[in-house]
């Protein structure tokens, strides 16, 4: 069975709600301490990179079941302006928006699957999954 | 907006997190601590990051600014009581604080506050 979650990314304060949504949705899955705060923090820099980078977009949250493990899966899409380079994107310290070029890298360092999807003028759609171990 | 309160105890400005913490009010923080670190002449800044459930890089980089702000204008801070899985997530996401002072716990910051103030006395007076 599968529940998931739509919210909404337009604001400052909807990154603090997509926080809480995945830490509640984190502890449901059974992850541990430790990795719910990996899984959310990831969902921060997202959400954060999907408002700053995109104007806003949405984030699906899943909890998602592999046959072995339960897992919780997280799909931030926006309809911004894409990615032109994803190698580079994925870089540390690599960054178009003034931060410190550790939301995408990072991320992709906190979760055990990262997909990311984009193409310029075509949007993002960015999914990782964290399984409980 | 919520707005962090700064309390100020002698001459260490304290700042406790007690807030799930949005971009806007880290960004209020700054200056607020800024503007009180002149107004009161204080000589440290402690964050008391306990309640703080994640540190993420805008956080952290705040944590970072704020330090490199204060030790300018002749304060120190020190950043305590992170938890275990906030600095476990931090090292990973590649963000290590290198310019932040960290002790466990409100007490041991303090104590390492009258210590830095001290040395910076002795080192005054040579």
């Amino acid at each position: 069975m599968t529940t998931s979650d739509d919210l909404p990314i337009k604001s400052n304060s909807d990154v603090v709600l997509v926080r809480q949504h995945v830490r509640t949705a984190a502890v449901n899955v059974g992850l541990s301490l430790v990795d719910q705060t990996k899984v959310v923090t990831a969902a921060s820099e997202l959400a954060r990179n999907a408002l700053v980078y995109a104007g806003g977009g949405q984030v699906r949250i899943e909890i998602v079941n592999n046959g072995i493990r339960k897992g919780l899966r997280l799909a931030f899409s926006d309809t911004g302006p894409g990615i032109p380079d994803i190698p580079q994107a994925l870089t540390d310290g690599w960054t178009t928006g003034g931060g410190l070029g550790l939301g995408l890298s990072g991320s992709r360092r906190l979760v055990d699957e990262f997909d990311l999807q984009s193409a310029p003028g075509e949007g993002t759609l960015i999914t990782v999954t964290k399984w409980a171990r | 907006m919520d707005r962090v309160p700064v309390l100020k105890l002698g001459d260490i400005l304290i700042v406790s997190i007690q807030i799930d913490l949005q971009d806007q009010s880290v960004l209020a923080l700054q200056e607020d601590l800024a503007d009180q670190v002149v107004a009161t002449g204080a000589r440290g800044v402690i964050i008391d990051i306990t309640a703080v459930e994640i540190v993420d890089s805008f956080i952290g980089r705040m944590l970072a600014t704020i330090a490199a702000i204060s030790r300018m204008l002749d304060a120190e801070t020190v950043v305590v009581g992170m938890r275990p899985a906030v600095a476990i997530t931090l090292v990973e996401l590649g963000l290590s604080l290198g310019g932040v002072r960290t002790a466990l716990n409100l007490e041991k910051g303090v104590a390492l506050l009258n210590h830095l103030d001290g040395a910076q006395i002795v080192t005054a007076a040579q």
